[in-house]
């Protein structure tokens, strides 16, 4: 009646995963650290938005491709999340490019 | 009368309707976070002068509750993991975990904030104000949700692992997925308003 | 609970099935979690918001066939704080104008479209049991209903409802009364239906569908349904954070939306000011855009199903219709500033914002080509539904057009907020969806009800919808070439250069009054039809989709006896050599 078969017969895969976290854990406690000591730097506005967006991608990256499990998800979730970044693109960035001191274009 | 694939997968897509459901939730939360950092984009770069995180906001504080976050975002995931490793007295341990680095956070986010109303500081005060205290409220009210959730996981929507606990684990797996969106927010939003 | 190794199509209920829990009268209509249920409660209560937001329109256009004269009796029991004396204050004209486009646009069309077609249709035309997250599905609509309420609530505050236009733009909102502040947590309301019914209908599409039924073989209707889904799904976020920021800039003192230095009443607002007006039109449009097709889609779909249908012949072009919505539905979130070109946003992006607007007319175009070329060589049944669904092509195709030169920065810049944009978006969503949505009805009201609604009043109908829907709006255009601003509550008799095309308004008045008359015997063969229209068959008009071809009507809970299959795809009508006129999807 309970299907406890299936619930752990992944058993190997699973320490192979949790191994993963350990590692991402640590990765991210040092990039936590690692931008806010570049932060007390005091950088340039261009320079450390820039350096602040990258360190925050891979952290972001690294959460969902481990903890969210995205590395290995489904072809239609890439597709429902593809097209998501693109509007999401198209949200940041078309707005302040209507400004005149939006990025480039006047 | 069933719906079908909602604890088995459907074979041609690979998912179960709540792992396809909560996906595309966090597509539209990410639309929604988008609209407000599409905000801060217009918003700042229209300012002829804007402070610097560090000057008026607790770069400690907020730091620790990056830790907090992520370290939560971690028990979560080992939550899940116990679960499919069908013990269920560690996945009780590694929620409850989830709940308390959460209630942490809150508790942090207080002081963080009646800090700020005993300078005087508000959100009417300037516009690095307001939208500090609107991403970060909203934020807020998103890790409070996620919490919730979690408490009832871990208290009385625990009986489910007795009678169909596939399904439990699928339910776990998807409310750790929100979770870990909240922390991915936040890892997004720290640096924005207090590193730069 | 069912075997997690099962890959079949699982067998879905019959009178077989174990539970047969007897519900409650509450749980089996009111907090229903049967999508055929939800759907006629979205639909009804859809229908019955359209009526009331006619109704303010045709208030309104009492003032603007004759500004400053008394109504008779319905003035003045309107009391004296919105029509002194019977006549029509101008905070009052305001109300209703931004209600009216509210009311129709949130409440109206898109909760009857989407939520009521949608519901009740796609499971069945899928081959389902039900929606992916049924008690989901039942939230959805009560947050809808609960955002309807809200909203008609606002009326009754002081100051009134919401009165700075549907779009609400700051920072003439964020001053506005309290009313604004009401509309604001309907929409909230109204937003988080969609986006929960969004989520539904796109796990259901995928996960649902009947075993055979590849999405190639997807009735229209259910790719139209499809990509609207996903509009509202990614479009509405932005403006329910927009929502947030106006409710702080209102509520909290906050400046979002409000520049430094405004200036109300004489007096310069102490707010810090760094605002800027242009984000909320940014976040607004973000979402309007992608919703005006989220308005017209479903209309597509229902009137792609209905020609196939009465044609006896397959859809002309259906893969390129596919394509064309899919691409459609992409680009629809790329052209929203071409509501913004008055905005001063530079040469640059408003080149830019009129091509990807240019771009999105032609996937427009060819599923309207499609659609016409489909009734060449057909066999053509001229039934009330098919009557409104052959209306909706020139109607639409007038709409569209005439959206060209909005669409292109100069040609906009004369036309801008005249009443050639308030034409132009009518003939679209007016005598296009609107018809498409009559002609849903009529053909879907024997599926619910195992009846016809009566032709005779169907024609009725259709006939005197179809002049005044004219009659009312294609003077407009004229007005507005020749400059008349919209949202002015005497219509533009204040301006000497209107006086010349100012008696328009009496016949778009006119026609307006005479379409409500028309409506009467809609609503009646609604409700008459339901007890003595006469006895439909299950598949009533002879149709070879799933929900025609395999469930009883009305369905049952749990849709079909047997799980059906898709064999084919969906409009194999006039096969040569089969033994009747269609041969059904699901059929063996």
């Amino acid at each position: 009646m309970t299907s406890e078969h299936a619930v752990d017969h992944h058993d190997v895969d699973i320490d192979k995963h949790v191994r993963i976290y350990v590692t991402v854990f640590v990765a991210l406690m040092a990039l936590t650290i690692i931008t806010v000591a570049i932060s007390r730097l005091h950088l340039p506005v261009h320079i450390a938005v820039s350096i602040a967006l990258l360190v925050a991608l891979i952290k972001g990256s690294l959460v969902a491709c481990y903890f969210m499990h995205l590395i290995s998800e489904k072809k239609l979730i890439y597709a429902v999340l593809g097209l998501t970044a693109a509007f999401f693109a198209a949200l940041l960035a078309l707005p302040a490019l209507t400004t005149s001191n939006g990025f480039w274009i006047h | 009368m069933e719906i079908p694939y909602t604890v088995e997968i459907r074979r041609d897509t690979g998912l179960t309707n709540g792992k396809i459901g909560i996906w595309l939730f966090l597509a539209s939360e990410v639309m929604l976070f988008g609209a407000l950092f599409a905000s801060y984009i217009l918003i700042r770069t229209g300012a002829p002068v804007w402070p610097r995180g560090d000057t008026i906001l607790n770069v400690p504080l907020a730091t620790f509750n990056t830790i907090v976050l992520i370290s939560s975002s971690v028990t979560m995931v080992m939550a899940w993991a116990s679960l499919k490793r069908n013990r269920f007295g560690t996945f009780r341990m590694y929620m409850g975990a989830t709940i308390l680095l959460g209630a942490t956070f809150l508790v942090v986010k207080y002081f963080e904030y009646s800090h700020k109303f005993e300078l005087g500081l508000f959100p009417s005060t300037s516009n690095f104000l307001a939208l500090y205290f609107t991403l970060t409220g909203l934020h807020m009210l998103h890790v409070i949700g996620g919490m919730a959730v979690n408490a009832y996981f871990w208290g009385p929507g625990a009986k489910l692992w007795k009678t169909n606990p596939e399904w439990f684990t699928n339910r776990v797996e998807h409310s750790g997925l929100f979770w870990h969106f909240v922390d991915l927010v936040w890892i997004f939003l720290f640096p924005t308003l207090y590193l730069l | 609970m069912s075997d997690p190794a099962a890959v079949a199509p699982p067998k879905t209920h019959g009178a077989h099935e174990a539970h047969h829990e007897e519900l409650g009268f509450w749980r089996k209509y009111v907090f229903s979690t049967d999508h055929k249920v939800i759907g006629i409660q979205y639909a009804v209560t859809g229908l019955l918001f359209l009526l009331f937001g006619f109704s303010l329109m045709m208030l309104m256009r009492w003032n603007l066939a004759y500004p400053g004269a008394a109504l008779p009796l319905l003035g003045k029991i309107l009391g004296d704080s919105r029509m002194p004396g019977g006549t029509m204050l101008p905070e009052f004209y305001n109300e209703l104008g931004a209600m009216h486009g509210t009311i129709m646009v949130f409440m109206g069309v898109v909760p009857l479209a989407v939520g009521g077609f949608g519901n009740f249709v796609l499971p069945l035309q899928i081959g389902a049991p039900d929606m992916a997250f049924p008690r989901l599905n039942m939230l959805s609509y009560w947050s809808f209903f609960l955002g309807g309420v809200t909203m008609l609530v606002s009326f009754f505050v002081p100051g009134g409802s919401a009165q700075s236009g549907w779009t609400s733009y700051a920072p003439l909102a964020v001053i506005a009364s309290t009313g604004q502040t009401v509309w604001l947590f309907g929409m909230v309301f109204l937003i988080t239906s969609s986006l929960l019914g969004a989520i539904n209908f796109i796990a259901t599409t995928i996960q649902l569908r009947a075993k055979g039924l590849t999405f190639m073989r997807f009735p229209f209707f259910v790719w139209a349904q499809f990509v609207t889904a996903f509009l509202l799904l990614l479009a509405f976020p932005p403006l329910e954070a927009a929502a947030f920021m106006q409710l702080m800039d209102r509520l909290a003192g906050t400046s979002f939306f409000l520049p430094s230095g405004l200036v109300v009443s004489g007096q310069v607002l102490t707010n810090a000011g760094g605002g800027n007006p242009l984000l909320w039109q940014h976040l607004f449009w973000f979402l309007a855009h992608p919703e005006v097709y989220v308005l017209i889609l479903p209309a597509m779909g229902i009137v792609a199903e209905i020609i196939a249908n009465n044609t006896r012949k397959p859809l002309w072009g259906y893969r390129s219709m596919v394509y064309s919505l899919i691409f459609l539905g992409f680009m629809s979130f790329i052209v929203w500033a071409h509501h913004m070109f008055m905005t001063g946003m530079g040469t640059a992006m408003a080149a830019f914002f009129q091509t990807t607007t240019m771009i999105i007319s032609i996937p427009s175009v060819v599923i309207l080509t499609a659609l016409i070329i489909s009734l060449w060589g057909g066999s053509i049944r001229f039934n009330t539904p098919m009557l409104f669904a052959c209306g909706f092509l020139p109607m639409f195709g007038i709409g569209g057009l005439t959206g060209l030169p909005l669409g292109l920065n100069v040609t906009d810049i004369p036309l801008h907020d005249t009443y050639y944009v308030i034409a132009h978006f009518h003939y679209v969503v007016a005598p296009g969806t609107i018809f498409a949505l009559f002609a849903g009805i009529y053909y879907w009201y024997p599926k619910a009800t195992g009846r016809k609604m009566s032709e005779t009043l169907g024609k009725i109908h259709f006939a005197g919808s179809f002049v005044c829907m004219n009659v009312v709006f294609m003077p407009m255009f004229i007005m507005g070439l020749a400059g008349v601003s919209r949202r002015l509550y005497d219509g533009g008799a204040g301006y000497a250069f209107a006086q010349p095309v100012l008696h328009w308004n009496i016949v778009s008045s006119w026609g307006a009054w005479a379409l409500g008359l028309f409506q009467l015997p809609f609503i009646f063969n609604f409700f008459w039809s339901i007890w003595k229209g006469e006895k439909a068959e299950d598949n009533a008009w002879q149709a070879t989709t799933i929900e025609w071809a395999a469930a009883p009507s009305p369905p049952p809970h749990g849709n079909f006896h047997v799980a059906p299959e898709a064999y084919r795809g969906p409009y194999e009508y006039s096969v040569p050599g089969a033994a009747r006129d269609f041969v059904p999807q699901c059929e063996a």
